[in-house]
């Protein structure tokens, strides 16, 4: 590694890995975060996802390899790495003894936060995640969706220089999932650095500059979701219903689609949809569905479409 | 396992913080309850039962009780807070996950809780020293002296019962240590009559339990006697406090940091 990547590199990963007993859960797993990026960690359930976050917290330590964030070895130091930390758990983990307020005021405390600054930054970020009116609510008062943005505005108390969200929208309604992507957004233009890990695949297309698949402890495969979707799947994806049996003569020749049948939908990947689409012109009976390959795709061909856990 | 020996740091107040701004919000139910209760059983046994007793060990049987009632109190306000209190903010309630994606370690937050458990047991045994001395039960202004006795009990007893917190899976888990450990104490340790008149074994015996000698520090100041032994009655009750301090540390991070 070079002068200039050390510099900007926030996470640093070299050969990290984790094994309960004979099970090796996060197998000599390798990257660097920079500055400034939206870094995703995907994968499916079990895949080590959140103990490698619990490792880049200090909270799990390494069986092997090297973890530095902040340039600081974990998790020897993990104290002072959470100090510039924000993390979004996946469960939440709101003080249910406090109001809204209070939870923000006593997570300060906790990094020896205190004070009118502290008021002034607990005003504005329940400003920055719209609970202002609940200020004094009780937290068992609030939906799951406002739940998760005091937890994201509970994250910024400490002005954190990494963001760390596992799911942070999981089980949350359209609307807060947007406003909370545009949130996201406005962090990541603030010059802070986000790790994310989602299992939406959309949710990391929009937001991540870069990703990283991994599955069974191992990282299969890494880059920027258009890098990926170019590298992994075919451009076009042809989705049709009810078509099973009758998908030789409707691919007929010349057509390059691969296709996957899941129940009673097949999908075609493929470089030039069109002899196909106009095929499907003309048997109305057939619905289908003509969309572009998306990250999604990539991810359920690289990890497979067997059910997990 | 990570046996590295803890480090104490300030930061450990944040945590005992924390507890103190909840128990304020409740201020008026525990305070009725520290109390309550002690007057419940001052008026009950030692007005009811003194009055066929008389004097116990040479002291009116309501100084006896009240001063041994303070002592096994602080005893029990520490074990519970340490159990019921500290395994839901360790595990349903996931406090301590929270504090732990701060600068806080499971030192501090033991540290703290620790501190925490020490002081609900100042509180209790300060309420009932009231409450006695409202009855006449106090016989000297060294019994002020009790106050930090109680927060040395309070750590001494929040070790343990934090070590179970640790081990445990269920509130269920705690009733062992209450009927095994927190009730034979209470009843042995010389809170209702004096242990030398126990079997010459027990009296062995209950030597290496810490409430035997909390009430050895508590009475002669509440009841204007002489304090005998007091660095080895202090000494004990720290030294429990330390090790269970250690101890809890470690199956703490055993638990939470994996």
């Amino acid at each position: 590694m070079n002068q200039t990547q050390a510099a900007t590199a926030i996470i640093e990963a070299i050969g990290v890995t984790k094994r309960f007993g004979a099970q090796e859960v996060v197998r000599r797993i390798s990257f660097t975060v920079p500055r400034g990026q939206c870094f995703g960690l995907l994968g499916p359930n079990g895949a080590g996802k959140t103990t490698t976050i619990k490792m880049i917290l200090g909270q799990s330590p390494l069986t092997a390899g090297v973890l530095t964030v902040f340039g600081q070895p974990l998790p020897d130091h993990a104290s002072a790495v959470r100090a510039r930390t924000g993390v979004v758990p996946q469960e939440d983990d709101l003080d249910p003894d406090f109001t809204i307020a209070e939870n923000l005021r006593v997570y300060a405390s906790y990094f020896g936060l205190e004070g009118s600054d502290v008021d002034t930054r607990i005003t504005e970020l329940l400003e920055f995640v719209s609970l202002t009116d609940r200020a004094d609510a009780r937290v068992d008062q609030l939906s799951g969706g406002m739940k998760r943005r005091l937890t994201i505005a509970r994250a910024l108390i400490n002005d954190p220089d990494l963001v760390v969200l596992d799911e942070p929208t999981t089980g949350l309604d359209p609307q807060v999932r947007h406003m909370i992507w545009a949130r996201l957004r406005d962090l990541k233009q603030s010059g802070k650095t986000l790790l994310l890990t989602t299992h939406y695949m959309e949710e990391a297309e929009r937001l991540c500059d870069d990703v990283l698949i991994i599955d069974h402890g191992a990282i299969i495969a890494r880059g920027s979701p258009k890098t990926l979707i170019r590298e992994h799947v075919e451009p076009e994806v042809v989705e049709l219903r009810g078509a099973n049996g009758r998908i030789e003569s409707l691919l007929g020749d010349g057509t390059d689609c691969r296709t996957e049948s899941v129940g009673d939908t097949i999908y075609c990947y493929t470089h030039d949809s069109r002899p196909l689409t106009e095929r499907l012109q003309g048997t109305p009976e057939l619905s289908f569905l003509h969309r572009p390959a998306n990250l999604e795709d990539v991810f359920l061909n690289i990890t497979g479409r067997d059910l997990r856990e | 396992m990570d046996l590295r020996v803890p480090r104490i740091r300030p930061k450990a107040l944040k945590v005992w913080r924390r507890n103190v701004l909840v128990w304020r919000k409740l201020i008026t139910p525990s305070l009725l309850i520290n109390f309550g209760e002690p007057f419940l059983y001052l008026l009950g046994l030692g007005f009811g039962l003194g009055m066929f007793i008389g004097n116990m060990a040479g002291l009116p049987y309501l100084t006896f009780l009240a001063s041994g009632i303070v002592a096994s109190s602080a005893m029990n306000t520490a074990s519970f807070e340490g159990m019921y209190s500290v395994y839901t903010r360790m595990v349903p309630q996931r406090t301590y996950g929270s504090m732990l994606a701060t600068p806080l370690d499971v030192d501090d937050i033991i540290a703290g809780e620790m501190l925490w458990c020490a002081t609900k047991s100042t509180i209790s045994a300060t309420a009932i020293l009231l409450v006695a001395s409202l009855l006449g039960a106090v016989l000297s202004f060294t019994a002020v002296l009790v106050v930090p006795i109680a927060f040395t009990i309070g750590l001494c007893f929040a070790g343990p019962a934090i070590v179970m917190s640790a081990f445990s899976r269920s509130y269920d888990f705690f009733n062992y240590y209450f009927t095994l450990v927190v009730t034979p104490m209470f009843i042995l340790c010389g809170v209702f009559y004096p242990i030398n008149s126990l079997p010459a074994a027990l009296q062995s015996f209950v030597q290496v339990l810490p409430l035997t000698h909390a009430v050895a520090l508590v009475r002669p100041l509440v009841a204007d006697q002489p304090l005998t032994n007091t660095g080895l009655h202090l000494g004990v009750l720290l030294f429990y406090a330390a090790i269970s301090y250690y101890l809890a540390v470690i199956l703490v991070r055993r638990r939470l940091i994996v």
